[in-house]
């Protein structure tokens, strides 16, 4: 299934759409914690391949990054268990560009579209370092999804959308991961910015932590990615159950119900 | 920025007869900031704008006259430059080369750090930031940046290892006693590489009003150029101290390397002589045992803070820990333009254990009577050892002494007590 086609026919369907992120390894029942969300009205999962340094992650994601590693999760071994999802829903993978380099950018698009993934997210590689990268994502199928932050310039935002596939990540706020208490008040004008920049699906994340808040971000966008909200339950025991119940609860607030 | 102080120096004598001289400004990375191939801007969308800013910034400063004449002025009658270069009589006797040593320790604030943070200051002004963040290992550059930033009426947070807190507490004093906040960084290994990235993180959030003062040859592009401009002055100044003093260059020029600067600042200034480059890396416990921070020796291509480089990483791509005796070394990485100097053959790595290191600082405190930093200990660990065979007889050597170690003295005293 691919991640463009798929999101942009929901958007177009009239959903606002809803994208988890899950760390891959985080506990022995992390697939099925990406069954649960896909359950509970997941439109696509993001899952994250942890690294060592991630340093668009505040404290909640580095600790579920570092609890997958000390488990010794690998990108080959979360690959091996997204291999046998087939949740019915696309997949992106999040991870940090070292992991993509070490294996070599054809090996390691290769790699995610054997095992089933349609796109990839990486936030530390912007748009004038990822040519390699692209080409070798292009030719193995993989959707490579651009970020935009509250500070890039319009002629920069036309580049970055013109090259992003999947749909577009609007980072809601100047920082890292981590939840808030309340949207910034820059995620609605990232939003409009980009939605006037592309046709693309325009997905609002980072510090994007309760249903009401993803609910406010989503009459701007076309929908959100909650990640840190769900890691924090994740890390607390929420097991998959948790992380239905939770993600449930987002789904009901961009339905409007 | 009127508002900003402006350190009075413009008017002041040179303290020692003699001002700085800024050589011209030096071969710049590729358009994508490459040194054979290394280096880059492997950062979060959210630091580009200010990266790009960084550079046009010192792109203008760099070659204009005000802001070299100003830096100069500061290295001069701030940072008390330029620094000798010293023979070392008794050294060489025992060792059968002649050694010189390049004096950063004699820098305002003790280590070669205080002459990029004195730089980039100035560039902070020019850009109107009110606040500098900086990362430290040994607290040296820690040290420098809340000097500079006392100086200049800055903001000041510095980010270090909570491993680094404890073993360099009287710099964190220091740092505390200029004003500067210390953030002790959780994450990770609790050293340098985990400072930096909380260092990052911070820079995320509040790039727009605040300057991420770098301090080393690392990162992404701009900074292992703008750095390296910021030291060449010890190479620049130690060539020509050579020149005058021995009418020719040294055979061999050593520099201990953490992240890099202090190496790559003395090598730039001999890059086009004939000499042979070394660079010392932590040999931590022995490269065997796989607890060290040789980098360039058993590094592998990958991307860290910023810039694709040598980085001490496992089988999955997964960045390892470091270790070394010296908080400055302790980084499982190298700057890029090191990574190029060692692909193209220009300078070779070498590396000393903790042991070494050691030996070195005794050694050279009990012959010259200057006691060295644990890192530039390293260079002179290296060296007693290596004169004779990797390093000829006869032979005239350069070493950097890239800072004193007063910082040291109570981790080292204790170290020797428990033995
Ligand atoms: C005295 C001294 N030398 C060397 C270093 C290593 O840094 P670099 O390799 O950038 O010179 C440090 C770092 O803290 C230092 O304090």
């Amino acid at each position: 299934m691919n991640l463009g086609p798929h999101l942009t026919a929901r958007r177009d369907a009239g959903a606002s759409l809803l994208v988890p992120y899950v760390t891959g390894g985080l506990g022995d029942d992390w697939a099925d914690v990406v069954r649960a969300v896909v359950d509970a009205g997941a439109d696509a999962v993001e899952i994250g391949i942890p690294f060592s340094d991630p340093v668009m992650d505040g404290p909640t994601i580095q600790a579920a990054s570092v609890r997958a590693l000390e488990a010794g999760t690998t990108s080959t071994s979360i690959l091996a268990e997204v291999r046998t999802l087939d949740v019915g829903v696309p997949l992106a993978v999040m991870t940090y560009c070292n992991l993509v380099f070490h294996a070599g950018c054809t090996r390691f698009a290769e790699a995610l579209h054997a095992a089933g993934v349609d796109g990839a997210i990486l936030p530390d590689l912007p748009l004038g370092e990822i040519d390699e990268w692209a080409a070798a994502a292009d030719a193995a199928g993989v959707e490579t999804v651009m970020l935009a932050a509250p500070n890039t310039t319009d002629a920069r935002l036309d580049a970055i959308c013109a090259r992003s596939r999947g749909f577009l990540y609007g980072v809601s706020l100047m920082g890292i991961t981590g939840e808030r208490d309340s949207l910034a008040t820059s995620a609605a004008e990232i939003a409009r910015r980009a939605k006037a920049a592309t046709d693309l699906p325009v997905l609002l994340g980072v510090g994007i932590s309760t249903p009401e808040q993803a609910a406010d971000a989503s009459r701007a966008a076309d929908g959100v990615v909650v990640g840190s909200a769900l890691i924090a339950r994740l890390l607390d025991g929420a097991g998959p159950d948790g992380a239905h119940d939770l993600v449930a609860a987002f789904r009901r607030a961009l339905d409007g119900d | 920025m009127t508002d900003v102080a402006t350190p009075a120096t413009a008017a002041t004598p040179p303290a020692r007869g003699r001002p700085v001289a800024l050589g011209p400004p030096g071969p710049e990375p590729t358009a994508s900031g490459r040194f054979e191939g290394f280096g880059g801007q492997f950062v979060p969308e959210t630091l580009i704008p200010a990266l790009e800013e960084l550079e046009a910034e010192f792109r203008v400063a760099w070659t204009s006259d005000g802001f070299r004449t100003e830096f100069a002025d500061l290295l001069t009658n701030y940072a008390g430059r330029p620094t000798p270069v010293t023979e070392c009589a008794n050294l060489s006797d025992r060792l059968g080369v002649r050694v010189l040593l390049k004096r950063e320790d004699l820098t305002h604030t003790g280590s070669h750090k205080i002459n990029n943070v004195l730089g980039q200051a100035l560039l902070t002004r020019r850009m109107g930031k009110r606040r500098v963040i900086a990362e430290t290992g040994a607290g040296q550059h820690g040290v420098a940046t809340a000097t500079a930033c006392a100086l200049f009426g800055l903001d000041c947070t510095v980010f270090m290892g909570a491993v680094d807190v404890e073993r360099q507490a009287l710099n964190v004093w220091r740092m505390q006693l200029l004003g500067a906040e210390v953030v002790p960084v959780q994450s990770g290994s609790r050293t340098l590489k985990d400072a930096v990235n909380d260092a990052l993180r911070d820079w995320v959030a509040t790039v727009e009003s605040t300057h991420y003062c770098i301090g080393s040859v690392v990162g992404p592009h701009p900074y292992p150029w703008i750095v390296r401009e910021f030291q060449r002055v010890v190479g620049d100044e130690a060539r020509a101290q050579c020149l005058a003093h021995l009418g020719r260059d040294p055979d061999v020029v050593i520099a201990c390397v953490g992240g890099g600067s202090n190496a790559i600042g003395t090598f730039t200034g001999f890059v086009d002589s004939p000499a042979r480059l070394i660079g010392v890396e932590a040999g931590g416990l022995g490269i065997e045992s796989g607890r060290h921070g040789a980098s360039v020796a058993r590094g592998v291509p990958g991307v860290l803070h910023g810039a694709r480089s040598l980085f001490l990483q496992d089988e999955a791509g997964q960045i390892l820990e470091a270790h070394s005796i010296s908080a400055g070394l302790d980084y499982p990485g190298v700057g890029p333009e090191h990574a190029g100097l060692a692909a193209a053959g220009r300078a070779e790595y070498v590396s000393a254990t903790d042991e070494v290191a050691l030996e070195g600082f005794r050694l050279l405190s009990e012959t010259e009577g200057i006691v060295p930093a644990l890192e530039p200990a390293h260079a002179i660990g290296w060296l007693a050892r290596a004169a004779g065979n990797e390093v000829p007889a006869g032979a005239t050597v350069l070493v950097t002494m890239s800072g004193r170690g007063d910082k040291d003295a109570a981790q080292v005293a204790e170290i020797l007590r428990l033995r």
